[in-house]
């Protein structure tokens, strides 16, 4: 019904801005297979002069010579949502727009597109004084359509737009008067994507001859250089040469076949790759708030920490593949997992099929990294959802429809191993989630049984409680890191602060010294994280190392520490990592990841602790194997 | 408090001070148990019953249940000794209930409280018994021309077991014991342990208590300690042979083996309760067939007791081994009600007396 095409219009309009957007998108019926569609948005706003052609006029502003990651790039636009809504209900669009500054006023017009001519035809013109709006634009129209619930729905699609922009506030007016409002997660505004000019290799023959027709260039080789990136003087002669044109030749003259030798020729020579700084990723953790943020009512268990590749080429453009898993909670375990693709920070409900995502997903072997698959193919299944967002100067879609993305290779080798980082978290998580079930068993022991039964067999002999410190550390056998988000003291609520605290128990027989890891959101890192007593060093990514030292057996050390501001949440305690000591004595922290990026510390200890442990073997099952008499009821 | 108990108080206090001396030198409570389970049975060729043999398990406080069950043991000590003391006794039913005052060491499960007790008895080589701890009602019943002297709220009293009750018979009390039960005179020539109250009840209308000149034991499915010790004293005290008549499935010929062999769960006191003279008179597998009875097919949980049963050292003579299989083969199992197929007296007409014969005990 053409909201995408507007809501994708606002956030791109917003972000070039420098605007934190505010969509509101109403729906009403008014007739049968009628609808009333209204977008507004806080966006700069459009000027008054343009505004007839932005909404009358079918592939205005469509520039090719200039490439950027944008929303707008998909879908038909803007104007044949307009021309649509006049033919099926013959009314036109109403449009109001202001945009900033105390001389504008906000001007409405009812716009509907000459089809004939690809003209505007404009009526009810006027000045207004918009109140209360300082900037932002309105469009309204009524459509024929039907109005759909579920996975390809608009609320599916405003809901996932919001994953992707957690910085956007979106409220929704449903046909049925339910509003739903998906609030702003962050006011962190994404970088802005960075235009560049097309990469010779992008080039199609028509593309070509199109590019080259409008160019201002004077000659070919000026035309090369500067319509072009990446194209050098001396590589601009290599290719006329082998195309066998005069570099000094009018551009506009190339027609079909000198557009047919110079893209050919362009596939003969080495061209350094496109510059890819110019792309926008979302980033992890924005991608993890976003998830959070929306996903938060069915309460998962886990958010694998979200993957963002770096930049990559294919055909000429730059690309950049994202991934998240959330896990667990009440996303139904007993269906396929739930995919969510994304391009260029617009969901894709449509043709899930016949996308390059689910076919990466569908050739990863989930099987090792905890998820069902029936025999290691096929979208995999259990309690997770699987977000992949491919960001581009240009998405290669399959088709005009423009909602599945194209099997380029190196799309797909970097959707796969951006899946396997993703996946490997989601494992460790799950082994971590394993691991915790036994710690927890061994705490219950040393902390409630063994103490029981000290007591217990002390009284009946009558004679003194022995003290259990020993037994205790010879059943541990550990270092245990217990990681806690602190909570509220004393009803003093600090909104955006949150505390944490991890709490280091030896429950060994000797002292160890060791580092303890994690990695921090940036943003959320007070100066008061480098005062913490055992605060080792940070890095500019936010990976920091307390040091933890000397720590006495049956003794407990405490590292606590603040995090601020709306990222803060995004933390997962739980993700910390130890070094310089044996990670098989310590429970509630991993290794150190060889990927980590910063060396840990080196084992010094030896692995004396180990050979004590090693008699852990496992006991007889107690209880007996089989009923010996008990005997079926006779059906 | 008689001798027995005074000895068993001094072994269980002897468990609970074990653990505390682990305790007291740093060291990891640890008990060591002899294994249950049938891979660890073995023939004691003097008793000719079966016993644990010498596989032992290690409970540690390392894990959850093995930290619990200890500090379950704990707890079942200090209660037991203290009803020895006030001369008291419970069911094993009342202390699964009285564990609910146990945090800890709650029992989740009845089984948990009868299997600790069994645990108890191997740890202390005493008897349940003795630690004043009773099954709930056995159910078993005996009928034929027996006389016991055993204890009422009364006192000592004689009963015979076919004038002195009614057609339901003598019921068995929990113990058995010399000290509270005796065998004062008897008239009979041999002991017929029955699976069914239904089979019981037909021999006792058809008067075959008195036709063969025999005692009949209910055993009323699965036969209760005290059940099989009374088996074993009639059989050992008074010379009397022992045949088991039960179903034709493979949970009747545990029954049997029980009786006759020990059973894998109190193996530790098989001397106690099995009589390894005991012959097993049907239903089996060949009289299915020899009889053409009635019969029904074999369940999945059927056929896999079958074949544990093949494992089962206890079931590895020729005899056994040849009745699972044919049993396998034809896949079906028969009552031994189903006898009632050729009516009500045949099985005290034909069936009893071929079997007994055979035996030449008629």
């Amino acid at each position: 019904m053409g909201i995408k095409e507007a809501v994708d219009n606002s956030l791109d309009a917003c972000e070039e801005a420098g605007i934190l957007p505010d969509i509101v998108v109403r729906i009403s019926k008014t007739g049968d297979e009628e609808y009333k569609v209204s977008i507004e948005d806080n966006g700069p706003g459009i000027l008054h002069r343009a505004m007839p052609n932005v909404f009358g006029r079918l592939l205005y502003g469509s520039r090719f010579h200039a490439l950027r990651q944008s929303r707008g790039q998909q879908g038909i636009g803007i104007s044949a949502t307009v021309m649509y809504a006049n033919i099926s209900t013959g009314r036109p669009a109403h449009i109001a727009s202001r945009i900033e500054g105390e001389d504008e006023v906000a001007w409405e017009m009812d716009i509907s597109v000459d089809t004939k001519t690809n003209r505007p035809i404009v009526k009810n013109e006027r000045a207004f004084p918009w109140v209360g709006k300082e900037h932002g634009t309105l469009v309204e129209y009524v459509t024929k359509g039907k109005y759909m619930t579920g996975r390809q729905s608009i609320f599916e699609y405003l809901r996932e737009t919001a994953i992707v922009n957690p910085h956007a506030r979106v409220e929704f007016h449903d046909p049925d008067g339910k509003t739903w409002t998906f609030e702003r997660a962050t006011e962190t505004m994404p970088p802005k994507s960075k235009e560049i000019k097309p990469h010779p290799q992008g080039m199609e023959i028509g593309d070509m001859m199109a590019y080259s027709y409008v160019s201002e260039q004077k000659n070919v080789k000026d035309f090369l250089v500067r319509d072009f990136c990446r194209v050098t003087p001396r590589l601009a002669d290599e290719m006329t040469k082998a195309a066998e044109i005069d570099p000094k030749s009018d551009p506009k003259e190339l027609g079909r076949e000198g557009s047919v030798r110079l893209v050919q020729a362009i596939s003969g020579v080495k061209i350094m790759d496109p510059p890819s700084d110019c792309l926008s990723p979302i980033g992890d953790a924005l991608i993890k708030k976003g998830l959070m943020h929306i996903l938060d009512g069915l309460r998962p268990e886990y958010y694998a920490a979200p993957v963002t590749r770096p930049p990559k080429t294919a055909n000429g453009n730059p690309f950049c593949i994202e991934a998240g898993i959330v896990y667990g909670g009440e996303i139904p375990a007993d269906s396929q997992v739930m995919i969510m693709r994304f391009a260029n920070r617009v969901p894709l409900l449509y043709q899930q099929g016949a996308d390059i995502i689910t076919k990466a997903i569908s050739e990863f072997d989930w099987r090792r990294y905890g998820l069902d698959q029936r025999g290691g193919k096929g979208i995999p299944f259990g309690p997770a959802i699987i977000l992949v967002h491919v960001a581009s100067t240009k998405v290669p879609f399959t088709s005009e429809g423009k909602e599945a993305i194209a099997a380029i290779p190196e799309i797909y080798d970097e959707i796969q191993l951006a899946l396997r980082t993703v996946a490997r978290s989601l494992k460790s998580h799950l082994n971590k989630k394993a691991r915790k079930a036994k710690t927890h068993e061994k705490f219950e022991i040393v902390q409630e049984i063994l103490p029981d039964l000290a007591k217990k067999v002390s009284e009946q002999l009558g004679r003194p409680i022995p003290d259990i410190g020993r037994t205790v550390t010879k059943i541990m056998n550990v270092v245990w890191i217990e990681p806690e988000t602190v909570k509220d003291e004393g009803g003093k609520k600090k909104p955006d602060s949150k505390r944490f605290r991890y709490t280091v128990y030896n429950y060994t027989i000797r002292p160890h010294t060791f580092m303890v890891h994690a990695h921090l959101p940036v943003e959320a890192v007070p100066p008061s994280v480098r005062e913490g007593e055992m605060f080792d060093s940070m890095n500019e990514e936010g990976k920091v190392q307390w040091k933890v030292s000397g720590i006495q057996p049956s003794t407990s050390a405490v590292i606590e520490f603040e995090l601020r501001g709306d990222m803060a949440d995004t933390f997962d305690p739980d993700d910390v990592y130890v070094s310089g000591i044996n990670p098989v004595l310590v429970m509630g922290a991993e290794a150190l990841p060889g990927d980590w990026g910063i060396k840990g510390m080196e084992i010094t200890e030896s692995d004396d602790d180990l050979v004590a442990q090693s008699d852990d073997s496992e006991e007889e099952p107690e209880g007996l194997e089989e009923e010996e008499f008990e005997k079926e009821d006779d059906e | 408090m008689n001798k027995r108990q005074k000895e068993a108080m001094e072994k269980l206090t002897g468990i609970a001070a074990s653990i505390y001396s682990d305790l007291d030198s740093g060291e990891i409570p640890t008990m060591i148990l002899p294994l249950r389970n049938k891979r660890n049975i073995e023939f004691d060729p003097m008793s000719q019953v079966w016993k644990y043999g010498s596989l032992r398990t290690t409970r540690t406080a390392k894990t959850t249940q093995g930290a619990t069950t200890m500090l379950r043991t704990a707890y079942t000590t200090e209660f037991i000794n203290e009803m020895i003391r006030e001369e008291k006794s419970s069911t094993l039913r009342e202390m699964y209930y009285i564990s609910e005052g146990w945090n800890n060491a709650r029992f989740h499960t009845q089984d948990e409280s009868n299997l600790l007790a069994e645990d108890l008895e191997t740890m202390t080589h005493g008897m349940r018994e003795d630690f004043k701890l009773r099954p709930e009602e056995s159910g078993a019943h005996v009928y034929g021309n027996i006389t016991f002297r055993t204890q009422t709220k009364k006192g000592m009293k004689d009963i015979n077991a076919m004038d002195d009750v009614s057609e339901q018979g003598f019921a068995v009390p929990y113990s058995v014991e010399n000290e509270t039960f005796q065998i004062k005179s008897q008239d009979v020539r041999f002991v017929m342990a029955l699976e069914t109250g239904g089979m019981y009840a037909r021999l006792i209308e058809n008067g075959f208590p008195d036709q063969a000149r025999c005692a009949l034991i209910h055993l009323s499915g699965q036969p209760a300690r005290s059940t099989r010790r009374l088996i074993k004293r009639l059989n050992e005290e008074n010379g009397l042979p022992v045949v088991v008549f039960t179903d034709g499935d493979p949970w009747s010929f545990r029954i049997f083996a029980s009786i006759a062999y020990g059973a894998i769960k109190t193996a530790h006191i098989s001397d106690y309760l099995a009589t390894p003279t005991a012959q097993f008179i049907g239903i089996t597998a060949s009289d299915i067939l020899n009889y053409n009875l009635p019969t029904d097919d074999l369940s999945d949980k059927d056929v896999g007791a079958l074949h544990a049963e093949l494992s089962d050292p206890r079931f590895s003579d020729e005899f056994w081994d040849s009745e699972i299989h044919a049993m396998l083969e034809m896949g079906k199992k028969a009552e031994q009600q189903a006898l009632a197929k050729y009516g009500l007296d045949y099985v005290t007409d034909t069936y009893l007396p071929d079997k007994l014969t055979q035996l030449g005990m008629m």
